[in-house]
């Protein structure tokens, strides 16, 4: 059983898991995706609000998955990346599209996907994953 | 200032333990510890038990008060230490602090994981409670998967060859080759490793650290009973440092900051560097944390780990042998058990009592244990003199 498959959980980070809404330090102008709520540089001084992220990043490295963990067996192989945002923050996601596409430094763009399901019954997770920007396929 | 020194040290068979328990196998380590010290079990003042899982491997917590329980070791206090792949040394650590507090002058550290309970995708699904479950861990990352995220890079990065990861795991089955608790006792060739199946692109199934069950444990005491024991190793110098949980908040995807820092640490305690200190045990859960660990302690450049275990040098009769009895990869790695087995390692080096393990002319060593992707990093490094002396 996948742990994360928690409905509150889920819920609590249904705004940025499909949205790309993070936050920013109003002190700093730092960008934070995942959001993070304290200011890493700022601390205290820092003044946080959210942000939406304008989804342009580029691959900074990949792998592709082909032993999985519970709960995602029946996906594989699939590709995941660390993908860097415009704005400067990194994050990991799934690249949709053929895995033969994807290289280092590409562009990618956010489009909204299943992400998993938990068994038959459960919850379906929604989110988002990575797509090669047009015009930059092989 | 209390000096710390070990005194015993013991590590079960690490293989895939059908028949035994968590239990029985916590209970043989924290024997043969007290048995290789010659001391009785009564005379230790306090238990410390690095384990990551066992809530999820075997549904069993509160391991503190358990390990002391079937010690027999019952009322003295008994703490669990968990820090995911580093809880071992965490244990150690704790340990040390609390002789050199002066609370203690006799402590056991042990460490343990039973994870072949569970069947293998949940105990991958277990090992990413060690990352971020909100954002690697719900994508479907594995921890191969994120050690194969820094080994791309690293190769795009500094031209890091798919033979040279491999090499890693060639070098720590040949090491092993002669230590019978080790979960696998052949050799394998470059070759071989290229082509086990694909796991996480670019890593095989044998850059990987197997799945184990295991305990370790050692005797510490402070300088004060020291002198009543043959051979004490002492604690030179201790560090340990934290990073960002999810691999992508970090600065660097091909540098381990806490372990630079911890080792820093170790060092200036130490008063050794990375070019005095004779021997390492390094955290190779993965190859590629193998290399990225020679580079982070000092021993090459960053970058040119590769062609530091290309040359040779990481060998039984290197430059600076590392993993001498075979790591975590041909050892086994039941996670919270790791980092006590190192130290147990360095420790029958230092000694200088190894049989066939033994390096020649060991007097210092360093033990490099890393949790989840580098969040969590301690490094201590043990040697047979004194401190300041």
């Amino acid at each position: 059983m996948v742990h994360n498959s928690s409905v509150p959980l889920y819920w609590r980070l249904r705004k940025s898991k499909y949205n790309l809404i993070g936050t920013r330090c109003k002190t700093c102008s730092t960008a934070y995706y995942p959001a993070r709520h304290l200011c890493q540089k700022c601390r205290r001084k820092g003044e946080i609000e959210e942000f939406k992220f304008s989804g342009q990043g580029k691959i900074l490295s990949y792998t592709i998955i082909r032993s999985a963990p519970a709960g995602f067996e029946r996906y594989t192989p699939y590709a995941v990346a660390i993908i860097e945002l415009a704005e400067g923050a990194t994050i990991s996601g799934q690249v949709t599209g053929k895995i033969e596409d994807i290289k280092i430094d590409q562009p990618v763009i956010p489009v909204f996907r299943k992400i998993y399901e938990d068994g038959s019954g459960g919850l379906i997770h929604y989110g988002i994953k990575w797509e090669i920007a047009d015009g930059q396929r092989a | 200032m209390v000096d710390v020194a070990v005194v015993g040290c013991g590590y079960t068979k690490f293989d895939e333990h059908w028949n035994r328990s968590l239990r029985d196998l916590s209970t043989e380590a924290g024997m043969l510890a007290i048995k290789d010290a010659s001391i009785d079990g009564k005379d230790i003042q306090a238990l410390y038990v690095g384990n990551m899982s066992a809530g999820r491997f075997i549904g069993q917590e509160h391991l503190g008060a358990l390990a002391a329980d079937q010690a027999g070791l019952i009322p003295i206090p008994a703490t669990r230490c968990e820090a995911a792949c580093a809880s071992g040394a965490l244990a150690f650590r704790k340990a040390y602090m609390g002789i050199k507090s002066g609370e203690y002058d006799m402590v056991m550290a042990a460490g343990s994981e039973k994870m072949t309970d569970v069947k293998g995708t949940d105990a991958v699904a277990t090992l990413m409670g060690a990352g971020d479950q909100e954002w690697e861990s719900a994508i479907g990352l594995t921890f191969v998967g994120l050690y194969a995220l820094m080994a791309r890079r690293h190769m795009i990065q500094y031209g890091t060859t798919r033979e040279q990861l491999a090499m890693v795991s060639v070098n720590n089955h040949r090491n092993a080759l002669h230590n019978e608790r080790a979960q696998f006792r052949y050799e394998i060739t470059v070759d071989k490793v290229l082509k086990s199946p694909l796991i996480a692109d670019p890593l095989r199934m044998l850059d990987c650290s197997p799945i184990t069950d295991g305990a370790a444990a050692v005797v510490l005491v402070s300088d004060k009973l020291a002198g009543r024991f043959q051979n004490p190793v002492w604690i030179l110098g201790s560090g340990q440092a934290s990073d960002t949980v999810a691999l992508h908040d970090r600065q660097s995807l091909t540098e381990a900051m806490a372990t630079r820092v911890a080792a820093k640490k170790a060092y200036e305690q130490s008063g050794l560097t990375p070019q005095t200190v004779d021997i390492a045990e390094v955290h190779d859960c993965f190859s590629i944390n193998e290399i990225m660990s020679i580079e982070d302690l000092g021993f090459c450049r960053k970058g040119e780990g590769g062609k530091f275990v290309e040359a040779g040098k990481i060998g039984r009769d290197g430059e600076k042998p590392v993993n001498t009895t075979g790591g975590l990869k041909a050892i086994g790695h039941p996670i919270g058990a790791t980092g006590i087995r190192q130290v147990c390692d360095i420790t029958r080096q230092v000694r200088g009592d190894y049989g066939k393990l033994q390096v020649h002319g060991v007097k210092t060593g360093l033990a490099s244990n890393i949790g989840g992707t580098g969040a969590t990093s301690i490094v201590h490094i043990l040697g047979s003199e004194r401190p300041g002396r």
